[in-house]
């Protein structure tokens, strides 16, 4: 039986907290009075995940069950989540390739033999052909990629992507032409934490920036309360309207997944336990975890963690209706994640892991630090942040992981150029995001490399946008001062310097509240 | 008698420059340079329209710098006669009568040594006005010598004392500064740079560099041209300000540049193997103000194919791949040409306010404090100066 969520309030027993920082962790002593937010511990897995994908597909939600949706003769197109998801990556084999097979075999059976697998991965880099692999499996792999039939969507093809309309408020909905024209298109989905799924799977995986524009820019961001509740979250309203009008258009059978929290593998067992129910074994981990980390450089660092393959347990798998299927996805994720916290404090303190979810093999940036404390971490609430209005949050990470030139090369402009301008999401936003989204460049780097989209470093800080605005003062502990300046922010060396800092905004003696995350955590904030 | 700093032929000297003199710029002030302060006749050049001038103020440029630490090219050891007085910036009174100009009159030297001057027929491009491409440089009255200031018999404005042909003087706009009039040689060679950059409506412009050729170029570009964007590239704080006053469009850093083209450009850009970066696509027009091997390989790449490369900055030895591979217009800019009315121009852009706020903080010394001066004008980016200068009338 799995514990639930809780929240500690730090006493004189109360040892020395894991506080995540990038490529490595922290032992921090939090203040007497700091509540700390523990996420549920993990839910017990689907004994027979095989036998749950197969019952998920032929008993859907609000749907006719699948084997009677495939003929032959049909177009079927199989779309799925691309490697952002889930964090850290899933040890093989992935939950998506096990259904993705199942899916593949009743349209066998069917007689299906127009099939399509792309990935949806929107405005992210392409995936190299391992990281394929590793997400179809080896046999769909081996069966499809060679001929080109699994593949990566490309967003900027514009001979191969549909206008399907607009919304009422005025949103071009334009998606993979392949999808839109089929039969079928079944969605393969992994819901991690609130905000995936629903109708952002097709409406945004399968879309071009003409359609994603309208909900992902600054003004949406602030408006979203979050956006991992996306009944408040305007920009879920708008991928909800999309989805609507996809939803006439293509018959979509959405089949989502729900996993728990197990993360952390064994030799980071320690990371996923309570502090002060660490065994011996745990205790003794965890100081040549750290002994280890302090000594190694940042390269066999990043090796270390990168290589982190997470045991997840399956929790659940629905298939069926777009919303309907979201809405008991939805109430998993919130049996795994949601934790009750009374009242809101005066700072958020958050440790920034070594992870977010784009930079899956590649480096944690300060912008992507930036995306990775104050969107989504910021943002994992229900009802009101964590923190107060004009409160301050204090962030753990080093800032000091530079760029990947390879995945993120207009990051480094934005980083450089756009930055140094201005650091309010609203104003980059107006001047800059279409320059960069119509770069030849990074559109070149973006089709034919494996580049993040020219536009997708304003994302990353729209992702913020509620944060900065909602929040007087962020601080980061341990960062580069430097990049944290750039960043528009400031830097401390330790939790003291930050609180001292702090003070002016928040007070000599300020409420404190800490997420222990992760592993991930939702906080139901009364 | 007067007082004047005299370049001389000192083989150890330019051989000890040449090895070290851009990396350790103390030794030009110190053992290395090829200069030394002497007493000498006045120089006096016997013939028509020629006259007798005492410097006012003269301004140490950077062609005159590479000549002591022995960087400038031996191409040009042709067109000089060793020794001279070096100081071709130069603000003077006459000290005779001139044709038109009576004595007492001050003038700002066309440092230019043309068939006028050389008392010859006048050659084809002095014919035509473009005096700066004059083909009588090494004859006629006077030795070899491009420029006053690079010639024997002239003096230069390194000295107290100097003689110019009244087709070289321009005087000075009534209730202007010496200040003020020493910056217009140098902005008369950026209206002419600007004039050569070939700028149509609207292009794309950067400058590379932001010394006194790059502000100035910079300016004249702005003001005489129908440029677009221009992004000048500037090392130092005090120079982006001053970049921005003189009409940039943006300032970037030397290691940003090439980004900054890049994004504003939308070209590709290309990392080859043990060499810089360079784009495919760019500007229309570069200006290399500084000529170093690194501001002219920047220049050259990011500059679109079939786009135009000014060099402005006297040029160092650089990778011209550029050139052949995207087919550039590499151009070169020397001096002025009296068929621009370069000098007029030079007055207008002079009359602006940044020019004249700029020629307050022209800093001048004594011809004793040489050494000091030079160290000055080798390091001017970093201290901030824009221009130094020297007064022979001072003493202290």
């Amino acid at each position: 039986m799995s514990r639930p969520g809780f929240v500690l309030e730090v006493d004189d027993r109360t040892p020395p907290m894991i506080v995540h920082e990038g490529l490595g962790f922290r032992l921090e002593s939090f203040p007497l009075g700091t509540r700390v937010v523990y996420p549920p511990e993990s839910l017990p897995a689907v004994p027979d995940v095989d036998a749950a994908i197969d019952h998920a597909l032929r008993n859907p939600e609000d749907s006719e069950p699948l084997p009677a949706l495939l003929r032959a003769g049909m177009r079927l197109t199989i779309a799925f989540d691309d490697l952002s998801l889930p964090l850290p990556t899933m040890k093989a084999p992935d939950i998506r390739g096990r259904i993705i097979e199942a899916v593949l075999t009743m349209a066998a059976e069917a007689g299906v033999d127009d099939v399509k697998l792309v990935a949806a991965n929107a405005l992210h880099r392409r995936m190299t052909a391992a990281e394929l692999k590793h997400i179809v499996g080896e046999r769909v792999f081996r069966s499809f990629y060679p001929q080109g039939d699994l593949y990566n969507f490309d967003a900027e093809d514009q001979d191969n992507l549909l206008h399907l309309g607009t919304t009422e408020h005025g949103e071009d909905i334009e998606i993979d032409k392949r999808a839109a024209t089929s039969d079928l298109l079944v969605y393969v989905n992994v819901n991690l934490v609130a905000m995936d799924g629903g109708h952002k799977s097709v409406g945004i995986g399968l879309a071009s920036y003409k359609s994603i524009k309208h909900h992902h820019n600054a003004k949406t961001m602030v408006h979203s309360r979050s956006f991992m509740d996306h009944k408040k979250s305007a920009m879920h309203h708008s991928a909800w309207r999309m989805g609507r009008i996809i939803k006439d258009t293509v018959k979509v059978f959405q089949i989502e997944t729900t996993l728990n929290n197990d993360i952390f593998p064994k030799s980071l067992g320690f990371l996923q336990k309570r502090e002060w129910e660490w065994s011996v074994r745990d205790q003794a981990s965890m100081l040549a975890v750290k002994r280890g980390l302090a000594m190694a450089p940042q390269k066999a660092r990043h090796k270390l963690f990168h290589d982190v393959r997470s045991v997840y347990g399956l929790t659940g798998v629905r298939a069926g209706e777009v919303e309907a299927v979201h809405a008991k996805t939805l109430e998993k994720v919130h049996a795994q994640h949601s934790v009750e916290v009374d009242g809101q404090s005066d700072v958020l303190v958050m440790g920034v892991p070594y992870v977010g979810p784009y930079n899956v093999n590649s480096s944690m940036n300060p912008i992507l630090a930036t995306c990775m404390g104050l969107g989504y971490y910021f943002n994992s609430y229900r009802g009101q942040p964590v923190v107060r209005k004009g409160g301050a949050v204090i962030l753990y990470h080093p800032l000091d992981e530079g760029f990947n030139q390879l995945h993120h090369p207009s990051y480094v402009d934005f980083y450089e150029e756009v930055l140094a301008e201005s650091t309010d999401p609203a104003v980059v936003g107006e001047k800059y995001e279409q320059q960069f989204a119509e770069d030849p460049w990074y559109r070149h780097l973006y089709r034919t490399s494996h580049a993040y989209h020219g536009v997708h470093p304003f994302y990353m800080w729209y992702w913020a946008a509620h944060a900065m605005d909602h929040v007087g003062d962020v601080i980061w502990v341990g960062g580069d001062r430097k990049a944290a300046a750039r960043l528009g922010f400031r830097a401390a060396t330790t939790l003291q310097d930050a609180l001292e800092m702090a003070s002016s905004t928040v007070g000599p003696s300020p409420s404190i509240t800490y997420l222990h995350n992760p592993p991930h955590l939702l906080a139901d904030v009364r | 008698m007067m007082l004047a700093l005299e370049m001389f032929r000192s083989l150890p000297r330019t051989v000890a420059g040449k090895a070290m003199g851009s990396r350790m710029p103390g030794l030009l002030s110190g053992f290395a340079a090829p200069l030394r302060l002497v007493t000498i006749d006045p120089p006096v050049v016997d013939r028509p329209g020629w006259a007798r001038l005492r410097t006012r103020l003269s301004g140490i440029c950077g062609s005159d710098l590479g000549a002591l630490s022995g960087s400038t090219s031996l191409y040009f050891s042709a067109v000089v006669s060793l020794p001279f007085v070096p100081g071709h910036e130069v603000v003077a009174e006459l000290l005779d009568d001139c044709e038109d100009l009576p004595k007492g009159t001050r003038v700002v030297l066309d440092p230019v040594l043309t068939c006028a001057a050389r008392g010859v027929e006048p050659c084809e491009n002095c014919a035509a006005g473009d005096t700066n491409r004059c083909s009588r440089v090494t004859v006629g009255d006077l030795s070899p010598g491009l420029q006053t200031g690079f010639c024997k018999d002239t003096g230069g404005g390194w000295g107290q004392q100097l003689s110019a042909h009244r087709s070289q003087m321009h005087p000075v706009p009534e209730g202007w500064s010496d200040e003020q009039a020493l910056l217009l040689e140098p902005l008369s060679c950026a209206v002419h740079t600007a004039l050569r950059a070939g700028v149509r409506d609207g292009d794309r412009v950067l400058v590379s560099g932001a010394g006194a050729v790059g502000l100035f170029a910079t300016l004249a570009l702005r003001q005489l041209t129908p440029a677009g964007e221009i992004v000048v590239v500037a090392k130092h704080g005090h120079q982006r300000e001053l970049a921005q006053q003189f009409g940039a469009s943006e300032v970037v850093a030397p290691r940003e540049v090439l980004r900054r083209v890049r994004r504003s450009t939308g070209a590709f850009q290309l990392n080859p193997d043990y060499a810089a970066p360079y784009l495919l696509g760019g500007v229309d027009v570069a200006v290399d103000a500084v000529g170093s091997k690194q501001s002219l390989e920047t220049a050259l790449g990011a500059t679109r194919a079939g786009g135009r490369v000014v060099l402005s900055g006297m040029p160092a030895a650089a990778d011209l791949s550029a050139a052949w591979f995207r087919e550039l217009e590499v151009v070169g800019t020397y001096a002025s040409s009296q068929s621009e009315r370069a000098f007029d121009q030079a007055i207008e852009l002079g009359s602006l306010e940044p020019a004249v706020q700029l020629s307050k903080t022209v800093v001048s010394y004594p011809l004793h404090r040489w050494r000091e001066a030079l160290d000055h004008a080798h390091a001017a980016g970093r201290l901030g100066t824009v221009k130094v200068a020297f007064d022979p009338r001072s003493s202290s």
